[in-house]
């Protein structure tokens, strides 16, 4: 009779909860490192953090970045350093997402937003100028152009912070801040739970804020 | 004026006098009434498989076209009537264009016997419409169920020809296992129903429904074995799952209708849908007693009996689904072998039994021992039939393994 219990199986499923999300009215939570598309972050002074090294150019491995850095101006300097990224540009026809960019900046400029929901019309509007990638000048806020779909809190949490697989996002970290502060948002808190599992684990559990 | 005495049942009582418009009138109202209830129930049925089977896997199914996604098959076929219709270089034209035609026609003309409604448990199944007394069917040949099966093998060609017409291999693999297929568990549906002439002593749809009212539903002649057979040999017959080996996605990527687009292949699928309603109609006619049930109202009596002959397709069409969800296919071995082996000489038996103990019944012999001896002959033969299918299968095996002592043991149903 084993051949008949299934139908026990299939009638008993009727009345479980459903696993589908009705994708575009309901959304799942994203992860808090989901990697979307890029932003260029600021110092909480405002200026820029992109310093125009194009490492990021150079490590990309679908070449979908492109990079040209120029002197600051001495009276009007665009970022802290000598030099600033003049022209940035990426491609999100060819952008995989890997957020190898994100490892390769020495000045935490480029991270990654949690917004993958934006579709264009044609080429070019594909290939976001510095203008569009950069953060608000007054808030630190992403810009949240007309053809993405931005849902709250997709513009959260877009600095260092993020960058769990380098050096400052080891877990023997934990707790320990090695990012800087950006515009709007100061110095981020570190993340809680993000487990010691070495062997002097601290008995009160996680730290953090 | 008793039901009893009333029963000249053969011929609809609409059509015993003379023709004038109101009664042509009559029977066109009937024409148009089936026709537009099968295609609301077809769309109403392919939205209920798939939101049900959605249940079963715990999904959600259709949700967007109207409330519940009912009206998504209605987008679906206005999508498929603006689509391109492909015609392949190396088909036959002609009949590749027929062959829709074939299997849908067929569908649509069984469901004109199914008696949908009239009291049959009190009454003798007649409704009065506009002063006249008739059948609530569309018609009701004396040779009624007959008439089914002849479609049903009508219907067969639909396929068949689909396949053969495309020029194409995936289809031509199709409608070979379809008319194998069709025509094995044709046999079996066929003795099948032939149990219940036998028992209910005619071939009208409407006088097999009111034998049944009589006798129980004859439960014991029909409702268990012929039943069974019936249900397994319709589930072949209609190639749903688990016997879906001719269109089985997987293997023949759509098998008959792989080369079909468009309308064409929209009406592949409203047969398809039409054959499991009427299928379901068919079952309950022949064997649950239509639409008989208490009437439990004194006032709008007629609903009824039309709402017990829908509660009782409906609980066949659940079943389907259900089959669907739950049920792997069947290999295609397996598939003759249940045909074969298993449905067809269990239906033949039961058929021979029920047989002689009506003629037992008839000559004054005593029931008992007639039907012993009808179950020890039949006894008998299956042990020789399994016997010869044991003994063949062991000298294959041994032919084809012939230094292995550990030959695989086939699979298979027996």
């Amino acid at each position: 009779m084993g051949y008949f219990r299934g139908f026990a199986v299939t009638f008993r499923k009727m009345f479980e909860k459903r696993v589908t999300t009705s994708y575009p009215a309901d959304k799942r939570p994203k992860p808090a490192r989901l990697h979307g598309r890029h932003v260029l972050n600021r110092y909480e002074d405002g200026m820029e953090k992109c310093i125009g090294c194009e490492l990021c150019a150079g490590v990309c491995p679908a070449r979908c970045i492109y990079v040209r850095g120029a002197d600051n101006p001495p009276d009007e300097p665009v970022s802290p350093g000598e030099r600033y990224g003049f022209v940035y540009e990426i491609n999100y026809l060819r952008c995989i997402h890997c957020d190898l960019c994100v490892e390769a900046c020495p000045t935490e400029a480029i991270t990654e937003s949690k917004l993958f929901e934006f579709s264009f019309t044609n080429r070019s509007d594909a290939v976001y100028t510095k203008d569009e990638l950069v953060v608000d000048a007054s808030t630190g806020q992403p810009r949240h152009l007309p053809w993405e779909d931005w849902r709250p809190g997709d513009d959260e949490m877009t600095s260092g912070w993020m960058r769990a697989t380098s050096p400052s996002g080891d877990a023997s970290y934990s707790g320990q801040v090695s990012w800087s502060g950006e515009l709007g948002h100061g110095v981020r808190a570190p993340e809680v739970g993000q487990l010691d599992l070495g062997a002097d684990t601290d008995p009160e559990g996680p730290v953090g804020t | 004026m008793t039901a009893v005495d009333t029963v000249v049942l053969a011929v609809d009582p609409l059509l015993s006098g003379d023709l004038d418009p109101r009664i042509v009138g009559i029977v066109l109202l009937k024409v148009v009434v089936a026709f537009t209830l099968l295609l609301v129930s077809v769309m109403l049925m392919i939205w209920f498989e798939r939101k049900l089977v959605a249940d079963m896997h715990n999904r959600i199914g259709p949700a967007v076209a109207g409330p519940f996604g009912i009206l998504q098959t209605l987008a679906d076929g206005i999508k498929l009537f603006f689509k391109e219709d492909l015609i392949p270089d190396r088909s036959d034209r002609v009949i590749f264009k027929l062959a829709p035609y074939l299997s849908l026609v067929p569908a649509f003309l069984v469901f004109a016997i199914v008696p949908i409604g009239g009291d049959f448990s009190s009454g003798d199944g007649v409704v009065t419409w506009f002063g006249e007394r008739t059948y609530l069917q569309v018609a009701d040949p004396p040779v009624g169920v007959l008439f089914f099966l002849a479609l049903s093998s009508i219907a067969v060609y639909g396929v068949m020809l689909a396949g053969w017409s495309s020029g194409s291999k995936y289809p031509l693999l199709g409608s070979v296992r379809a008319s194998a297929q069709m025509i094995s568990y044709e046999a079996a549906l066929g003795l099948a129903i032939a149990t219940v002439f036998l028992t209910s002593g005619s071939l009208s749809t409407h006088d097999i429904v009111a034998s049944q009212v009589a006798g129980n539903w004859n439960v014991l002649a029909t409702g268990v074995v012929p039943f069974l057979v019936f249900l397994v040999a319709g589930t072949a017959e209609l190639n749903r799952p688990p016997f879906d080996l001719v269109e089985a996605e997987q293997e023949l990527v759509g098998g008959f209708h792989t080369e079909y687009s468009s309308l064409r292949f929209a009406l592949f699928f409203l047969a398809e849908f039409m054959n499991v309603i009427t299928m379901s109609a068919i079952a309950v006619t022949l064997f649950l007693g239509g639409p008989a049930g208490p009437i439990l109202t004194d006032t709008l009596g007629w609903v009824w009996p039309v709402f017990w002959f829908s509660l009782k397709v409906f609980a066949f069409l659940f079943c389907f689904v259900w089959l669907r969800a739950t049920l792997p296919r069947l290999r295609y071995d397996q598939l003759m072998d249940l045909g074969w082996k298993v449905l067809i000489p269990v239906a033949m038996g039961w058929f021979l039994l029920i047989g002689a103990m009506g003629v037992a019944d008839n000559r004054g012999w005593p029931v008992v021992p007639v039907v012993l001896v009808g179950i020890a002959v039949m006894a008998g033969g299956a042990a020789l039939l399994i016997g010869a299918v044991s003994k063949a299968r062991a000298e294959r095996l041994a032919d084809a393994f012939p230094e292995h002592d550990d030959a695989p043991t086939p699979g298979g149903l027996r």
